[in-house]
């Protein structure tokens, strides 16, 4: 097989315990779990829930990243095994090697941080990815935020917690940092630019390597389902039983995850994960860092993508409201044919988007704020990690001395999809931040623009309360310049001295 | 009473002052390096034999009705299904209850649950039966389910007579007290999460024997009731487990469906066969910790010193008794929690529901009873305008104030007073309560709070014949020893402890100690592990057993080298007779070469207890385990969301026997605790169905919830009683220090306006909050 791209490659490769992997002959929907535990009978990795939440089937994916071999954490449970094409696939049992424990496994074992045991494997692989990749000095909210996709129901966590901070007290040296170029060489020459397809024209797993070969195969294949990161597609599989027979996934078309930040707009290429994206969000205003630290998990971030939590249509959907509100395009492409439109417009009811047969989302480009605008976005959610929210709000607006001349708000869990409120956006230009009693009208028109829903998240009484406290809550900060006396979490000062 | 039924006697303990190897020391999880490597093997983990098949429950669509029809055509022909199982399959009794006969295997006629198994599918792989499974036609005549408290009252109908106890005449008293107070507390229940979900493996045997791996806290009742489903002698079946992935209660009675339906399985195929739930399935399908709504009035002197205290549980059950007996027996034991009551009565309901059986969880149904009480007295200090903590303190058991409800006297009164104020000094909480009061005062949207409570927990079985417990060791002739007893590793450290107490006992190497798989073949008719009993019961039982082997081997050692046999010592891997000493191994060689007995089954059965549940008098425990939390949140009021931000704990284990095992389970049950009274919430709809059914709903604590300032000590205690090495249980009492938890975040609402009581109820979700937060401002959410 040469590499050039002109060739169909009818296999998945990749990298494990040392050996170049190849694989030609799976259901285009085996999750990466039951490839270790029922197929290579690596039992040590775990199956907690099968929806990507426990993370105690984390294994750690190796990719080649600015020349270096990075790992992030991923859920095997919610993984198709075809994603890990080109990867170096690192779990539980290959930490230890000749009887001597990974520095995070005698950590956790010196300091008590396995009961049951179960999610420890998970929890090993986690601080496995903190170990090599985290910024030293190494804190504990940075072990926390690494955590938040791991469940353990029996230490209560504080044991590896401080397991993970004595481990991260040095800098990484471990076996895998001393292979590093052996790994490199070894990914760097299974990397080719070859279409994937394996399988046939009714059932089949493919990636496409370019833009144009995924648009003459979605085009061929409208009935198929297009994978990202598959952070939700899994669930089909593992809860709706789905019958998913042809996968086409996003991971390997060149180009499709390209970040630009520009002067005026941060555009985001679809395929782009949480993870890579997380820093020229976060670069727009203080609060879209704070929300995607909290979005999902770690594991949740460096799988899932931008383009998917848009094209997948969630009512709730934690980024699409932020994004609404700053203002963003989406760009989407079918066949040869490319459009865009305002996001907001691409929801149009319940898990319903104005997308074709055949169309698939492209990129999505965002403004960034002026030099007089404000931005506020806060989520609410039973629990701050690792939740969905019960209700989002997103502000943005234009200030002229201390006069609000215009305003973009967007809610998400208020509706049956991420929304706009047009009214509340009206009744707000003209309003002073000095008077509190001018925000009366705006806060009432939130009535007008929403008729949210009981279900088991909140109830419509809690999420109409809520909606208005977050706007009251968004415009008192602004009117004090403080987050102090506001926040519980994610005070805009210390967000702005991490960034 | 003959030689053959006395009971072997323990060693004597040594003086406290002597030096001890292994117990006492902070030793890690005889597991922790397997766990940390991936090499501890679970259920789901072990080699499954050749041809092994798998098996997934057909679940009912309706909470309540009849079954009218189940069309299993498409199942049967559906890839990879070998076999479709039902009610008519069953060659024994259609029941997997614990005691009451009340829970089909398969639903056959009345459906009484939302997911209740009507049948299962033995397929080839898991995948095929699972979805087979969803392939079932199923018609039934519904009915309107009952879901709620209110809807069972309202129909009347309970899964167990009501039951109540108490002393003297409450409703008097309180008429006439100077402060009278009701009211009523709604609290809710809880899923385990245990992170391994229930899950066996049946391997068929010779003559209709059978093999079952079960992930259960209760291998005993998993052999019985395969037995009884199979209408075998239990002697047919042998139920093993090395450890579980978590247990909590949710396999102590709700393991041995699936056991039994694997083993039906592995019956009628003739093939080796598993099951193990999905996660939602099991949430869907396995019983939680009872939700109540507790009402109580109360009568107080002006001081806030309780005269009369009334309290009637209203335990919503589900749809069998399953373990509610003892549950709602226990929410009823410490509905006192640390307080003297002069006249009391505790009632109880326990509630018929079209939902799953609700059932065994950590604390047993004590955290309810201890949680109405706790938020009564703040209800109580706030009234006449004293500290909570005051009035905690004037209501403690005391010398001439020390009976119970249930007329046990406490005898172990002066514990608690010093713990609380030991732990009042070392969390600074009068400086602290002052210093919120002003950071309060000038923050209107964060509020603060502040609480510091007790839990007195009682320790032992309050059915009093499961007090009882069996060990097997043996001792090989190169001196390595195998440990067996009745006990299960769900996590807790259960193995190592008894572990730790063998190799003292022989004075060897912890490593020599082999521990292996509880099992029903090498211990028979063993207790449940629960009730925080575990190691109090089988410690002891290793401990005689260990004992009965080195008093032969001393006797043979004194024999050998001439010397008295209370001059042979076991010390450092070694045997030391008068001036001679050999090792261990060569000792065991010796007795074996000389036909000593090298192998015992201990027994042991816990002194003292007595418990007539008819008069609702006796001494159900034999002691109570103590401990206090002091817990400082911070409240948003626009949203209700909070942070725990410092805790503070002091915790009783008697004399510990692993002090690194017991803070792990002190933490670990907080830590619980608080999941299970603020973000845990468990929604079931109208339709009886279960909408919080998965991790991504259901919330449990992660990381970033513990509080950062987190303080947790072991109080300096013994116990009084001749429990293991003078050590206390540990696992259930840490759940209720969560209280605390619950008591600072009504605390932190009330400073929204401290002339109003705060209706708040658990779990104290972000919502449940800001509705309470609303209320204090005179209105209504939304």
């Amino acid at each position: 097989m040469r590499a050039g791209g002109d060739i169909m490659r009818q296999a998945i490769r990749f990298r494990r315990r040392g050996r170049i992997v190849e694989v030609r002959d799976f259901s285009p929907r085996t999750l990466l779990l039951d490839y270790l535990r029922l197929t290579e009978r690596s039992v040590g990795t775990k199956e907690g829930c099968a929806e990507g939440d426990c993370g105690a089937c984390t294994v750690a994916l190796g990719r080649v990243r600015d020349g270096r071999v990075v790992y992030e954490p991923v859920n095997a449970c919610i993984l198709l095994l075809g994603q890990v094409d080109g990867a170096d696939v690192v779990s539980v049992e290959d930490l230890a090697a000749d009887g001597v424990l990974h520095p995070v496994q005698a950590a956790m074992v010196e300091h008590h941080g396995s009961q049951c045991g179960f999610c420890t494997p998970g929890i090993v692989m986690s601080l496995y990815t903190l170990y090599r990749e985290a910024e030293r000095p190494v804190t504990r909210e940075a072990v926390n935020d690494c955590l938040a996709g791991n469940l353990c129901r029996c230490t209560g966590y504080r044991p590896i917690v401080d397991a993970a901070l004595a481990a991260c007290e040095g800098p990484p040296a471990d076996r895998f940092l001393a292979e590093s170029e052996t790994i490199r060489a070894d990914l760097e020459g299974i990397a080719d630019g070859a279409d994937i397809f394996v399988g046939d024209d009714t059932r089949f797993f493919a990636a496409p390597a370019s833009e144009d070969a995924l648009a003459a195969l979605y085009a061929r294949h409208p009935d198929a389902t297009l994978v990202a990161g598959c952070t939700d597609v899994g669930l089909w599989i593992t809860k709706g039983m789905a019958a998913i027979d042809k996968v086409i996934w996003l991971g390997r078309v060149a180009g499709l995850d390209a970040i630009e930040a520009g002067p005026e707009a941060l555009t985001i290429g679809a395929t782009a994960t949480h993870s890579a994206a997380h820093a020229s969000l976060g670069a727009l205003d203080p609060d879209m860092g704070e929300l995607m630290r909290r979005f999902g998990s770690v594991q949740v971030r460096a799988s899932g993508t931008v383009g998917g939590n848009i094209a997948n249509g969630s009512p709730i959907g934690d980024l699409a409201p932020a994004l609404i509100a700053l203002g963003a395009a989406l760009e989407l492409r079918k066949g040869d044919r490319v459009r865009a439109l305002p996001l907001e417009e691409f929801f149009l009811a319940y898990r319903k988007q104005d997308r074709e047969p055949g169309e698939f989302v492209r990129r999505v480009s965002v403004n960034r704020l002026g030099a007089g605008d404000a931005f506020r976005c806060f989520k609410v959610s039973k629990r701050f990690d690792e939740d969905i929210s019960a209700v989002m709000g997103a502000f943005r607006l234009a200030l002229v001395g201390r006069r609000i001349a215009s305003a973009r708000v967007a809610y998400g869990g208020m509706a049956a999809t991420p929304k706009r409120a047009p009214e509340t956006e009206a009744m707000l230009v003209g309003v002073s931040l000095d008077d509190p009693a001018s925000w009366e009208p705006a806060f009432a028109a939130l009535a007008a623009d929403f008729q949210p829903l009981d279900d088991h998240r909140a109830s419509a009484a809690y999420r109409r309360t809520v909606a208005r406290n977050l706007l009251a809550k968004a415009l008192h900060e602004l009117a004090t310049g403080r987050t102090d006396e506001t926040r519980l979490v994610g005070e805009r000062p210390a967000l702005q001295a991490a960034e | 009473m003959n030689e053959m039924s006395k009971p072997l006697p323990a060693t004597p303990l040594p003086p406290d002052e002597a030096p001890l190897r292994h117990v006492r020391q902070p030793l890690p999880h005889d597991s922790a390096k397997r766990h940390v490597t991936g090499l501890a093997q679970y259920i789901d983990d072990i080699r499954e034999p050749e041809g092994t098949l798998h098996v997934a429950i057909g679940q009912s669509p309706r909470a309540r009705g009849r079954l009218v029809a189940l069309d299993l055509d498409a199942v049967r022909a559906a890839p990879g299904v070998v076999r479709v199982l039902t009610a008519a399959d069953i060659p024994g009794k259609n029941d997997v209850s614990p005691a009451f006969g009340d829970d089909p295997m398969f639903a056959a006629d009345e459906i009484s649950f939302h997911g209740q198994a009507l049948f299962a599918v033995v397929a080839t792989t898991r995948d095929a039966a699972r979805r087979a499974a969803t392939l079932a036609r199923v018609e039934t005549l519904h009915e309107a389910p009952r879901v709620t408290v209110e809807d069972a009252l309202e129909r009347g109908e309970s899964v167990l007579p009501d039951y109540s106890f108490g002393r003297g005449d409450a409703a008097s008293v309180i008429a006439g007290a100077p402060v009278r107070l009701e009211g009523s507390l709604r609290v809710g229940g809880q899923e385990h999460f245990y992170l391994e979900g229930q899950v066996a493996l049946a391997i068929p045997g010779e003559e209709g024997d059978v093999h079952v791996y079960s992930s259960t806290q209760h291998p005993t009742e998993v052999q019985h009731v395969v037995a009884r489903v199979l209408d075998i002698p239990d002697a047919f079946v042998t139920c093993e487990v090395r450890r579980m992935g978590g247990g909590f209660g949710g396999k102590e009675s709700q393991a041995t469906q699936w056991a039994a339906t694997a083993a039906l399985a592995a019956r009628i195929t003739g093939r080796p066969c598993k099951l193990r739930l999905d996660r939602d399935d099991d949430f869907k399908l396995t019983g939680k910790r009872h939700d109540f709504r507790s009402d109580w009035r109360i009568g107080t002197d002006e001081t806030g010193r309780i005269l009369g205290y009334e309290v009637d549980h209203l335990a919503r059950c589900g749809y069998s008794a399953d373990l509610s007996n003892g549950v709602v027996d226990r929410t009823m034991f410490h509905s006192d929690n640390a307080y003297f009551m002069p006249d009391v009565r505790i009632g109880s309901k326990r509630l018929k529901t079209n939902t799953v059986s609700n059932t065994a969880f950590r604390g047993f149904g004590g955290p309810q009873g201890m949680l109405v009480i706790e938020h009564v007295l703040d209800q109580v200090a706030w009234a006449m305008g004293r500290d909570p903590l005051d009035v905690r303190y004037a209501n403690l058991y005391a010398p001439g104030r020390d009976v119970t409800p249930y007329g046990m006297s406490v005898e172990e009164t002066d514990t608690l007073p010093a713990l609380m104020r030991s732990l009042e000094r070392s969390s600074d909480y009068r400086t602290r309560r002052e210093a919120i009061r002003a950071f309060n005062a000038g923050s209107p949207v964060i509020k603060r709070g502040l609480a510091l409570t007790p839990v007195k927990f009682g320790i032992s079985f309050t059915l009093t014949h499961l007090n009882q417990a069996g060990a097997l060791v043996h001792v090989y002739q190169d001196g390595s020893v195998h440990l067996n007893h009745g006990g299960t590793e769900m996590g807790q450290g259960l193995y190592l402890k008894v572990a730790q107490v063998v190799a003292e006992e022989f004075g060897i190497a912890i490593e020599r100690v082999r521990i292996t798989a509880t099992t029903t073949a090498k211990v028979p008719n063993t207790a449940p592990t629960a009730a925080s009993s575990g190691t109090d019961l089988n410690g002891m039982a290793a401990r005689i057993a260990a004992g009965a082997i080195r008093r032969r081997m001393a006797a043979h050692a004194a024999e050998t080298f001439g010397v008295p046999e209370d001059e042979v010592v076991f010390r450092d891997d070694r045997v030391f007779a008068g001036n001679e000493s050999l090792d261990f191994g060569e000792l065991a060689k010796r007795c074996v070469q000389s036909r000593v007995q090298l192998s015992e089954a201990g027994f042991y059965k816990t002194p003292k207890i007595t418990w007539d549940r008819a008069k609702g008098t006796g001494r159900p425990f034999l002691y109570f385990a103590y401990g206090a939390a002091c817990a400082e949140v911070a409240v948003d009021t626009l949203t209700g969301e909070y942070r725990v931000t410092r805790v503070d704990i002091l915790h009783d284990c008697g004399r510990s026997l692993n002090p690194a095992i017991d803070i792990g389970q002190i933490e670990g049950g907080f830590v619980q605790g608080m999941g299970w009274l603020t973000t845990e919430e468990l929604v079931f709809d109208g339709e009886g169905r279960l909408r919080t059914h998965a991790p991504s709903t259901y919330k449990i604590p992660v990381a970033s919830d513990v509080p950062a300032d987190f303080r947790v000590a072991l109080y300096p205690n013994t116990n009084r009683e001749e429990t293991i090495y003078r050590s206390k249980a540990v696992g259930e009492p840490p759940i209720m220090l969560a209280n605390s938890v619950f008591c600072a975040l009504t605390d932190a609402v009330r400073a929204l306006d401290p002339t109003r009581p705060v209706p708040l109820d658990a779990p104290a979700t972000p919502e449940a909050v800001l509705r309470a937060c609303e209320a204090m401002r005179g209105r209504p959410l939304g």
